[in-house]
């Protein structure tokens, strides 16, 4: 197996929404969206397809930064944005459909943003 | 106009193996909005990456599903392989192949009986998981296991098949598919499924794009994308065409899984009769250090594993986006305008799993 090229280009959070309309215009869909904890930042995956060739750009914001919606351009981007509020926090503004903290019902806040397993290190040292 | 009220539907409900709730807004028995929540089995198996060394996540990454466990290992695996640049084995490869085909069949099979059960045909329902027996029988002498195979490693596979064996599941795979062929006639021209499914649910073709719907629910409204056409694991050496249905209602949608049955089978005797001799695995070296999205086609659609590396045996992040995910916000289209009678086959149309959706 050769190791397929997947670019990811990063780009700024106030270009987002140009950039993902472009996407829409040229008639990619939205793979899915995604948010990686990366030291104190966030970095949120948005991937397109459009005849099997995959495209992915990424926002990185802090903690306590808001991102805006994509919901009015890929109708069906809430259930991602409400599921990267729940579980890491990330505050979505402008969502079609906003559960406000309930599309997971997780017992602890947040659980992705410091995750931690009862009783042991985060990384158990072998 | 009449006044709005809304009806439950679910966590619980005869038609529903896993919990989901969505709340109906009905103007008389007329759905108008549906909102659908979940939330009643996440796992959170995604920060399990933090506590188990990279070549043993797999198990977990299987046990996302209990359905289609093997593609979800297989997804992971080669999401790992690809950052390592690790050169999997052909055989094993088409022995991937094989056990994915399979899994499709088992799990388009227990679909079928359940969405029978929905319509009230007990009859095909017991037949439909009849028939599926085989399949997990083929699983479970080839593997060790009916559902949870455990036989996916990162680097290849765990056990191989015999020559003979295979040889031997190709002949008996012509009398399962006379089996099917039975099954799939009542599915496809009985009047009394065809009365409860067609024209109910629709979805269009552009909604089913835009909306993210994958795998039959998107073929099933004459979206053409089938990930096994990237060509992952040997699906590159394989001829096959995607089964795609123009109705965009629950008849198109289960027309394109029992299409898709026979598809399964001609590209498992394919894979047995050009698997080559050699090698299942090689062993990895290292590491991941890098990122890369994996994406393969399970039986309800694209299955994406996404996995982070930085060098040490635990990776920082695995991301794992389900098809019953990305099908949620078309079935939520295709309720608004149904009648509340048909929101039982409405759902089970797009065969959700929700285990699979929470993670």
């Amino acid at each position: 197996m050769t190791r397929d090229a997947q670019e990811t280009t990063l780009v700024e959070r106030d270009h987002l929404i140009g950039i993902v309309e472009e996407f829409r215009k040229k008639g990619y869909r939205l793979v899915q969206m995604s948010c990686t904890k990366a030291g104190e930042l966030y970095e949120i995956n948005y991937s397109f397809d459009l005849d099997y060739q995959f495209r992915n750009i990424r926002i990185v914001i802090d903690g306590l930064s808001e991102i805006p919606s994509i919901s009015g351009i890929y109708w069906g981007a809430f259930v991602y944005e409400n599921e990267m509020y729940d579980l890491f926090g990330i505050r979505v503004v402008g969502m079609n459909i906003d559960f406000g903290g309930n599309l997971f019902r997780t017992a602890k806040k947040n659980p992705f943003a410091n995750p931690t397993f009862r009783g042991e290190e985060t990384c158990p040292k072998r | 106009m009449s006044k709005k009220i809304i009806v439950p539907f679910g966590p619980q409900h005869p038609v529903l193996p896993e919990p989901i709730h969505v709340d109906l807004v009905l103007e008389d028995e007329r759905v108008v909005e549906a909102i659908p929540s979940i939330g009643y089995i996440h796992r959170g198996l995604e920060t399990l990456v933090a506590k188990r060394e990279y070549p043993e996540y797999v198990y977990i990454a299987e046990r996302t599903c209990g359905i289609c466990s093997f593609i979800h290992g297989m997804t992971y695996c080669q999401a790992v392989e690809q950052v390592m640049d690790i050169e999997v084995p052909e055989r094993a490869l088409y022995l991937r192949t094989i056990w994915s085909e399979y899994s499709r069949l088992h799990s388009h099979l227990l679909w079928l009986g359940l969405f029978a059960d929905a319509v009230g045909f007990e009859n095909l329902f017991m037949a439909s998981w009849k028939a599926r027996e085989f399949v997990l029988d083929v699983l479970e002498e080839t593997t060790g296991g009916r559902v949870i195979q455990g036989s996916c490693k990162v680097g290849g596979v765990r056990r191989d098949i015999p020559g003979k064996t295979l040889e031997r599941m190709a002949r008996d795979l012509d009398v399962f598919e006379r089996e099917l062929k039975d099954i799939a006639g009542v599915f496809l021209n009985d009047e009394s499924i065809i009365g409860r499914t067609r024209g109910v649910g629709v979805l269009s073709r552009d909604d089913a794009y835009y909306l993210g719907a994958m795998g039959p629910t998107a073929r099933g409204s004459g979206v053409g994308i089938d990930l096994r056409k990237t060509g992952y694991a040997a699906y590159g050496k394989l001829q096959f065409k995607p089964v795609v249905e123009t109705g965009g209602d629950c008849y198109s949608r289960c027309a394109v899984r029992v299409k898709e049955l026979f598809t399964s089978i001609d590209l498992i005797r394919q894979a047995a009769a050009k698997i080559p001799e050699g090698e299942i695995e090689v062993k990895p070296k290292g590491n991941p250090d890098g990122e890369y999205f994996s994406r393969a086609e399970q039986p309800r659609g694209e299955l994406v594993h996404y996995v982070k590396g930085d060098g040490s045996k635990h990776l920082v992040r695995s991301r794992i986006r389900t098809p019953t995910l990305t099908n949620l916000p078309p079935l939520v289209k295709m309720l608004a305008g149904c009648e509340l009678a048909d929101v039982p086959v409405i759902v089970l149309s797009i065969d959700p799993c929700i285990g699979c959706m929470e993670r």
